[in-house]
């Protein structure tokens, strides 16, 4: 894992080095804590005599996002003359005893450290963009000078804009933001549109549910996006650009704020940039939340100002972009890879990849599989690679069921697609796409039509409302999928379901419109049993239905030890101590799942609610 | 059981000299009504009419285009918010681990539908875009605090520990 750029960093050798992750991810689990713990313990200790007499300096760093979220918080402890150790899991009550042990007495804490499962998830990866994360401090442009920074800028800077569109051409740069379109492309489109004023946008409007790769980008390195922003203004030649950012990311803000702060004084941004005559300026623009935004049309409206609806194209905004000016835009990740392309240039660069889909992707990559986290791999990896190997398989050991990746425009692929290869053209093809990255696993107790239903509702709450296919043809696509998850759907709702399906697909004016049939159209395509199970027999075959479903205690295994009556939110359960059996009361119980987690016996049991009366379907 | 503090009463006492800078700021600059409106929110906590028709006079905008882009993103607020603001992530990896059954719960804990605030004002409950904290699904976030890898159980004992602090009696109710 990036030794390359560690090894850059480590100037000198005689540094302890403490790094934890203080991502988003990393947080939730309770980072800040960690951190403040190891000032403390560092502090406290700094009287004795061992280190000091060592000459240690300590610098604790604030590392971005490290990618392997399932063990947070991770922590990294380098002690000169000992080899690099990672803890896992820790907590600010394992810290002094850290501290204690391994720096002062030199003897890693072996309980807590990462086990096997944290080289199974980095091995098969290959970390180009993601190369820093996690690994620099993203508060420090001298952490990003060192590792190659800003290096790619000053060969754009020489070989002019015309070649840096042929090396973006020839390297096989596709969007990586959702429908692929060619990067080098669109930017000679931009290039040749006429007009003096144009812009550059950074599309960090990271909507998908499920999806925080570009978060983790801005966190963790947010001078590479920079960089990218800022040699793609100078090949389309545009003096401004905009990062247009979801306001739910106040980290990502910031340190692009002082990201920007600090290009300025080094001379990378601002006028005349290292002596090449060329100026650029970069605005960052909040956004206000609204998953419409994502789409480029959209998007351009609300930095205007307005209600952010998307527009009919042509006239494509190359030519008609933000205030009637040819702008380019490109997603986060897409812009982090020019700077490789640069620097490495173009055929080492598509090195990487299959034939059509060059380089690699970055995925954010969730649900029922036992390595959450950030993910980059080459393109053409296969999905069984990235859940068994780098996601370590499923939960519990659970069985596989579908993997979701795209978003609410992608699909979920079943077992069957296990094989199928990780590029643009095949995910399409199985009925899914690359889209920004979003991975979620899915297992046995997911229930395909609750997903479906679940992004048709997402989809129906984020219909701009400007065109009648996607405002009204979404909200009857979810009333219908709603009313099979219930239990109620009729015979003709499956027929009805699919023709909607072609109608929004064929007929919307946007990309979200256009593709918000997919999740439907998918789990329709690989898992119509499921379907049938809920309209025909009123049965959730993954028993994740709550009208479906009941939850009931088996006498004989009840051992009436009360643990499901005081983890029981609602009070559902009569019973269960003195040697009376526990007996859960339909009407209450939420199913939360509380008491089936907590049952030392197992005795709690999943059932379908039979009370519901089966239909006749064709 | 929506906020219903008398409206009129709450705006009489709208300073609108705080966004006057805010104002100055902005003046002569193209596209600056989303700014202005977030920058105004974060001052006041919520959009009340006056605070829109101010802004509308300066930027010469009507008060029917700045509500118009208000009710489009999901972020502007007509009404305050409660003193505690709690967001349940709807993401897919949430959703996929259960955080369905967490918002349904939190909202019948507090009496309220998802989206309002109590009567008392102390607490706003809402379900939310991905927050990008997937790896920690599901997940919740009360106020400027992220908790991970959430339960029913630890969700309304989170909740509890707000209850006291805001000294809220939604349970005697």
């Amino acid at each position: 894992m990036s030794n390359e750029i560690k090894e850059k960093l480590i100037t000198d050798d005689s540094l302890i080095q403490i790094s934890i992750c203080l991502g988003t991810g990393g947080v939730a689990a309770g980072a800040r804590d960690v951190f403040n713990s190891f000032a403390k313990e560092l502090e406290s200790n700094q009287v004795e005599a061992v280190i000091k007499e060592r000459k240690c300096r300590h610098k604790v760093h604030q590392t971005g996002c490290r990618g392997l979220c399932a063990l947070d918080v991770l922590v990294d402890v380098l002690v000169p003359g000992m080899a690099e150790t990672s803890y896992a899991r820790v907590t600010a009550a394992m810290v002094p005893e850290i501290v204690q042990e391994h720096i002062i007495n030199k003897k890693p804490v072996e309980k807590y450290l990462v086990d096997e499962a944290h080289h199974r998830f980095f091995d098969k990866q290959k970390r180009r963009v993601l190369q820093r994360c996690g690994v620099i401090d993203p508060e420090d442009i001298n952490d990003y000078l060192a590792t190659d920074g800003y290096q790619a800028l000053a060969k754009a800077l020489r070989i002019g804009p015309e070649k840096v569109i042929d090396e973006v051409k020839t390297a096989g740069l596709r969007g990586r933001g959702g429908a692929g379109f060619p990067t080098g492309l669109k930017w000679a489109f931009c290039r040749a549109a006429e007009g003096d004023t144009k812009y550059l946008i950074c599309n960090a409007d990271e909507g998908d549910p499920g999806a925080f790769m570009d978060r983790s980008q801005l966190e963790s390195d947010p001078h590479s996006v920079l960089e990218g922003i800022i040699i793609g203004s100078y090949a389309i030649g545009a003096e401004k650009a905009f990062i247009y950012v979801r306001s739910e990311y106040p980290l990502a803000i910031e340190r692009l704020k002082i990201a920007i702060r600090q290009a300025k004084e080094k001379g990378y941004l601002g006028d005349n940039i290292l002596n090449s005559g060329f100026n650029c300026r970069i605005e960052i623009e909040k956004g206000s939340g609204a998953f419409v935004c994502g789409e480029e049309t959209a998007l351009m409206s609300s930095i205007e100002g307005n209600r952010g609806m998307p527009k009919p194209r042509p006239p494509y905004p190359a030519e008609k972009g933000l205030w009637g000016k040819p702008t380019n835009i490109n997603n986060v990740e897409t812009l982090a890879n020019v700077p490789l392309i640069i620097l490495g240039g173009a055929a080492q660069y598509a090195q990487i990849g299959t034939e059509k889909s060059k380089g690699t992707k970055v995925f954010a990559l969730t649900g029922k599989v036992n390595n959450t986290g950030l993910i980059e791999v080459p393109m053409g990896i296969t999905i069984k690679e990235i859940v068994y190997d780098i996601g370590g398989g499923i939960n519990n050991d659970k069985k596989f069921k579908a993997i979701q990746i795209g978003g609410p425009s992608g699909g979920c692929l079943g077992e069957s697609h296990l094989d199928t290869p990780i590029d643009y053209d095949s995910l399409v093809a199985a009925g899914a796409i690359m889209g920004s990255g979003g991975c979620v696993v899915m297992d046995e107790d997911t229930c395909m039509v609750d997903i479906a239903r679940y992004f048709m509702d997402f989809i129906q709450e984020e219909s701009c409302g400007k065109c009648v296919p996607c405002r009204i043809g979404t909200k009857r696509m979810l009333e219908i999928l709603t009313r099979i998850c219930d239990g109620e759907g009729v015979a003709e709702d499956l027929q009805n379901l699919e023709e909607l399906a072609k109608k929004v697909k064929n007929t919307a004016l946007c990309g979200l419109g256009q593709t918000a049939p997919n999740p439907v159209e998918s789990t329709f395509r690989y898992f119509k049993d499921e379907y049938l199970a809920h309209i025909k027999e009123k049965r959730c075959p993954a028993k994740a239905c709550k009208n479906l479903i009941k939850y009931r205690v088996t006498p004989d295994d009840c051992k009436s030890c009360a643990l499901c009556v005081k983890v029981c939110p609602s009070e559902a359960i009569l019973g269960g101590k003195k040697g009376v059996k526990a007996e859960i009361q339909n009407d209450k119980c939420i199913r939360c799942g509380a008491c089936l987690s907590k049952c030392p016996t197992k005795a709690i049991k999943v059932v379908d609610n039979d009370s519901a009366a089966a239909v006749e379907v064709k | 059981m929506t906020a219903t503090v008398s409206e009129t009463k709450q705006e009489q006492k709208i300073d609108l000299a705080k966004l006057e800078d805010v104002l100055f700021h902005y003046r002569g600059f193209r596209g600056a009504l989303i700014p202005v409106l977030q920058k105004a929110q974060h001052a006041y906590g919520y959009l009340p009419r006056p605070v829109i028709e101010r802004i509308g006079e300066s930027l010469k905008l009507h008060v029917s285009d700045i509500y118009g882009v208000i009710t489009f993103y999901s972020q502007f607020r007509l009404k305050p918010q409660g003193k505690y603001v709690i967001r349940v992530c709807r993401g897919t990896a949430c959703h996929v681990k259960g955080s369905q059954t967490i918002a349904e719960k939190i909202s019948e804990k507090l009496g309220i539908e998802l989206g309002e605030t109590t009567v008392d004002l102390n607490f706003t409950a809402e379900e939310v875009a991905c927050v990008g904290a997937c790896g920690m699904a599901p997940v919740m976030t009360i106020n400027e605090e992220t908790y991970g890898l959430m339960t029913v159980g630890k969700a309304t004992e989170a909740i509890d520990g707000y209850l006291e602090k805001a000294g809220s009696n939604l349970h005697k109710e």
